[in-house]
C-alpha cells in the first residue's frame, strides 16, 4: 500500500502536526542528515512554476536525494506522451517518489493509480495544492504559536484557487475557523464542502476586524474578460487589501499571500512589505515543509500513521 | 428458418407458444407443433417486443477503433435490441443522403439489428445551416429523427426552422439540450462534488433552459420535439408541465417526447470523486435527488423512453486525465438489466415491471422513430422482432466479455438482474442461449 499526498484531506490533525513538527526540526537543523541519500525524486511539472519547482528541488537535494526534472512541454494529450505512458516510464526508471504539477484537476490521482511509489500533488488544476497549505500552516504556527482556534479569512478567487481549497481543508482540520471572502461569482455558494464550519462572506471590510490571519489570493486578469467581475480596478477597490483597509485588521493579525503578487490589485505594497506580512517567510518555509513531506512519505511514517486516503481505499 | 418458441410468458401475463415463420409471427397459442421448426424452450422466460434504442453511437464511419456497425450491432442484439438509431456525429457527419444510406446499408449487410440512421440537423453539426433533411428523409434510409447530438442546436431561429421544416415528412428533432455558454469547459455536474474536487461545473439550468425554450418553440410551430437524455429533476418538472398542453396530443405520436439514459437512473456525481473518466458523460451524472425524480418520471410516463446513449470510446480516450477524456459510456448490453433493477426498486408488481419495459424500451421508441416493423408484442401476423428474457437470472458485468469494441462501462463488477436469452430479428435468431449467432 503506497501512501500519497494528493489532497489536504488526506491528512488528519495528527499527520499534519507530525509534518509541521518535522519541518520545524529541519528548519532548526535538528532533523536527520541526508535521510534520502541514494533515493531519486522525480519532478514532473506540466505547468511553469519557478517557485514551487525550485522549492521541491531544493527540498529533495537537502534530503540527499537525487532529483530528475522531467520537463514536459505542453500539456495536451494531443501532443506528446500520455500521462499513463509517462507513469509507466517512471516506474521502469525506478523513481522513489514523484512530485507532479498539472493543469488538469485530479491528474495526481490518476498518476497514483499507475505508479507504485508515493505521489505528491504540487498543484493540480483548480483542485488542490496541499504542500502550499502545509507551508502556510507552518508559517501561521511560527508567527502565532498555534493554528487551533484562530480565525482565518481567505480572500479572492476562491473558486479557481487550489491554494484556497487546500488551506480551507487543512486549517479546518487543525482547528482554525475559516471564512472565504470574495465576489459571489468567485466563492462557493456554501463553505461546508471545503470543511465543517467554513463560512462564506462577500464583505471584506466586515470580516477583516474579526480575523487573526488574512490570506490574499492572486487574481487573474482573464477572470475579468469572463465577467466574473467588471474590472480589475473595481475588484481591487472591493476586495484588495490596500493600505487603508489593512487598518481594519487587529494589531496582531498577519497577512499572507502565496505569490506571485499583483501589487496594487489584491494587495498593496505597504501591506505586503509591512511587519504583518509573512510573504517572504512563506517561501523559505516551503522548503522545510516539502522536506518533511518527502521524508515522512518515503520513510513510511505517514503510511504507519495512516493517511485518510489510505483508510478510504481499504 | 422457422422457430417454435415454447411456453414463453407474454407481457400481460399469459403463457403461449409462438411460431415464427417468414419473418413474422405465424401463430400464437398453446400446444403448437411444427415438425420442421427449431424449438426454443422458453419456460420461465418473458417474450418482449424487440427493444428499440433511440440513441446509439456506432462510431462508423470514422472511429472504427472504438466501435463498428458490426460490433455495435452485436452488442445491441445481445442486449435484446432489434433496432438502434445510429447518431449522426460520425466522421464524416451523417448530414447527406449518401452517408445515411451507407450506414443503413452496412447495418442491413451485418444483419444483427436494424440500424436506423439519425440525420444531422445542421451541416457538419456546425449549428449554422440546415443539413439535407428532406433528402435524407427521402433516401433509402428513410430518416425520420434528426439530431446534432453531442452539440445543442442552440440558435433559436435555426431550431425553430428545423422543427418547422421536418413536419413535411413527419420528422422529429431530437435535441441535445445544453446551453453552450453555460457549459464552457464544463467537466461534471455543477454541485458540491465539483466544488470539492475542483472540476468546472455543468449546471442543471443549462439543460433546463433549452428544454423550456424548445417546448415553447415546438408548440409555436406545432411540430414534434424529442428531448434526448433528460438528466435533471428540473427538466422533469418542465416536461411534466409542458405535456399537459393540448398541442402535445394532436398527432398519432405525441408531439413532445423525452428519453432518459440508464446511467442517469442509477449513478450519481459522487462517482467522479476518484477522477476515473469512465464516469464522465454528457449530460453528466447528477445528484441522488435527480435520480429519484427521473425514476418517478419513468414510471409516470413524463419520460417516455429509455435510450442508452451507448458511447464507445477507445482505451486511450478514457485512460487519461479527467479533463482530457471523452464523455460517454457503453450502454447497449446493460440497459435492460438496469431498467429492470430500477423498476423493481420502485416496488411495482412484476407484471407492471415488464409492461413498462415493453412500453419504454420498445413500443414507444419504435413509434417515435417511425419503425413500423418494431415495437409489436407477438400476435399473428406481426413482424417477428422479439426478445426472450430470463427474469429470474442475475449476472455480473464483465467489461472484458462485452461484444462492444470498447470497454468503457461504468458497471464492471456490478450484479444486475435479468438476462437476454434470445433475440429474433425479422424471424431470424441473432442471439440464442445468450450468445450471438454470428
Amino acid at each position: 500500500m503506497t501512501t500519497h499526498l494528493l489532497s489536504a484531506a488526506d491528512l488528519d490533525a495528527a499527520a499534519a502536526t507530525a509534518l509541521l513538527d518535522r519541518a520545524a526540526a529541519f528548519a532548526a537543523g535538528t532533523g536527520p542528515d541526508r535521510p534520502l541519500a541514494g533515493r531519486t525524486v522525480v519532478n514532473l511539472f506540466y505547468e511553469d512554476s519557478t517557485r514551487t519547482r525550485f522549492s521541491f528541488d531544493s527540498a529533495a537535494r537537502r534530503l540527499g536525494a537525487g532529483v530528475v526534472a522531467f520537463a514536459v512541454k505542453g500539456s495536451s494529450v494531443a501532443k506528446g506522451e500520455s500521462l499513463k505512458d509517462t507513469a509507466l516510464t517512471l516506474r521502469a526508471m525506478g523513481a522513489d517518489a514523484v512530485v507532479i504539477r498539472h493543469p488538469a484537476s485530479g491528474a495526481p490521482h490518476r498518476l497514483a493509480g499507475w505508479v507504485d511509489v508515493p505521489v505528491v500533488n504540487a498543484g493540480d488544476g483548480t483542485h488542490e495544492h496541499p504542500t502550499q497549505a502545509l507551508l502556510d500552516a507552518y508559517t501561521i504556527r511560527q508567527r502565532t504559536g498555534r493554528v487551533a482556534g484562530l480565525r482565518v479569512a481567505i480572500v479572492g478567487d476562491v473558486r479557481h484557487s487550489r491554494v484556497a481549497r487546500s488551506n480551507a481543508i487543512l486549517l479546518t482540520t487543525l482547528g482554525a475557523k475559516v471564512t472565504l471572502v470574495g465576489p459571489p461569482t468567485l466563492v462557493p455558494r456554501s463553505g461546508h464542502v471545503y470543511g465543517a464550519g467554513v463560512e462564506v462572506g462577500y464583505d471584506l471590510d466586515a470580516v477583516l476586524p474579526e480575523v487573526d490571519v488574512v490570506m490574499m489570493l492572486r487574481v487573474q486578469h482573464e477572470r475579468m474578460t469572463s465577467s466574473f467581475f467588471p474590472s480589475i480596478r473595481e475588484y481591487a477597490r472591493r476586495y484588495g487589501l490596500h493600505d487603508d483597509r489593512a487598518g481594519r485588521l487587529a494589531p496582531h493579525a498577519i497577512v499572507m499571500h502565496p505569490g506571485p503578487m499583483n501589487r496594487g490589485v489584491e494587495i498593496d505594497g505597504g501591506v505586503a512589505d509591512s511587519a504583518r506580512s509573512t510573504i517572504v517567510d512563506q517561501v523559505s518555509n516551503g522548503v522545510w515543509t516539502r522536506m518533511a513531506v518527502l521524508h515522512l512519505l518515503l520513510d513510511g511514517t505517514l503510511a504507519e500513521n495512516g493517511t485518510r486516503a489510505e483508510r478510504r481505499s481499504q | 428458418m422457422k422457430y417454435l418458441i415454447r411456453g414463453a410468458r407474454l407481457v400481460g401475463g399469459e403463457c403461449a407458444d409462438l411460431l415464427l415463420r417468414d419473418g413474422a409471427v405465424a401463430q400464437v397459442g398453446t400446444g403448437l407443433s411444427a415438425p420442421d421448426a427449431a424449438v426454443v424452450d422458453a419456460e420461465g422466460l418473458v417474450a418482449l417486443p424487440g427493444l428499440v434504442d433511440l440513441h446509439t453511437h456506432l462510431r462508423e464511419p470514422g472511429r472504427e477503433d472504438a466501435e463498428t456497425i458490426e460490433s455495435g450491432s452485436r452488442a445491441a442484439a445481445l442486449g435484446g435490441y432489434t433496432a438502434v438509431c445510429a447518431m449522426a456525429n460520425t466522421d464524416p457527419v451523417a448530414d447527406t443522403p449518401a452517408l445515411v444510406e451507407q450506414v443503413w446499408r452496412r447495418g442491413r449487410a451485418v444483419g444483427l439489428v436494424d440500424v436506423q440512421p439519425v440525420g444531422a440537423v445542421t451541416v457538419g453539426l456546425a449549428g449554422e445551416r440546415l443539413a439535407a433533411l428532406g433528402d435524407m428523409a427521402d433516401s433509402a434510409a428513410r430518416v425520420r429523427i434528426f439530431s446534432d447530438d453531442g452539440i445543442c442546436v442552440h440558435d433559436p431561429r435555426l431550431m425553430r426552422r428545423a422543427l418547422e421544416y421536418v413536419k413535411a415528412f413527419d420528422g422529429v428533432v431530437a435535441q441535445h439540450a445544453e446551453e453552450p455558454r453555460l457549459t464552457e469547459g464544463a467537466q461534471m455536474h455543477e454541485g458540491e462534488v465539483a466544488a470539492r474536487i475542483g472540476l468546472a461545473g455543468w449546471p442543471a439550468v443549462a439543460e433546463e433552459a433549452i428544454i423550456a425554450r424548445d417546448v415553447l418553440l415546438a408548440e409555436h410551430v406545432d411540430s414534434r420535439l424529442h428531448v434526448c437524455h433528460v438528466s435533471t429533476a428540473g427538466s422533469v418538472e418542465i416536461l411534466r408541465h409542458a405535456k399537459r398542453r393540448p398541442w402535445v396530443d394532436r398527432g398519432p405520436v405525441p408531439r413532445l417526447t423525452a428519453e432518459v439514459c440508464p446511467h442517469h437512473l442509477l449513478l450519481t456525481h459522487e462517482l467522479a470523486a476518484g477522477y476515473d473518466p469512465v464516469y464522465k458523460v454528457n449530460p453528466p451524472l447528477r445528484t441522488a435527488e435527480d435520480v429519484a425524480a427521473l425514476r418517478a418520471a419513468l414510471v409516470e410516463g413524463v419520460v417516455d423512453v429509455v435510450a442508452t446513449d451507448h458511447a464507445p470510446h477507445a482505451g486511450h480516450d478514457k485512460e487519461c486525465e479527467w479533463a482530457y477524456a471523452r464523455p460517454g459510456m457503453l450502454g447497449l448490453e446493460t440497459a435492460l438489466s438496469i431498467v429492470v433493477k430500477v423498476l423493481r426498486e420502485a416496488d411495482l408488481p412484476e407484471a407492471t415491471v415488464w409492461e413498462l419495459v415493453a412500453r419504454r424500451m420498445s413500443r414507444t421508441p419504435a413509434r417515435i422513430a417511425g419503425l413500423d416493423a418494431h415495437g409489436h408484442d407477438p400476435a399473428p401476423g406481426s413482424p417477428a422482432n422479439l426478445t426472450l428474457v430470463d427474469p429470474a437470472a442475475t449476472r455480473t458485468v464483465d467489461a472484458g466479455g462485452l461484444a462492444s469494441r470498447s470497454r468503457n462501462t461504468p458497471y464492471a463488477g456490478l450484479e444486475l438482474p435479468g438476462r437476454v436469452v434470445a433475440t429474433f430479428l425479422h424471424g431470424t435468431a441473432t442471439v440464442l442461449d445468450g450468445k450471438a449467432c454470428q
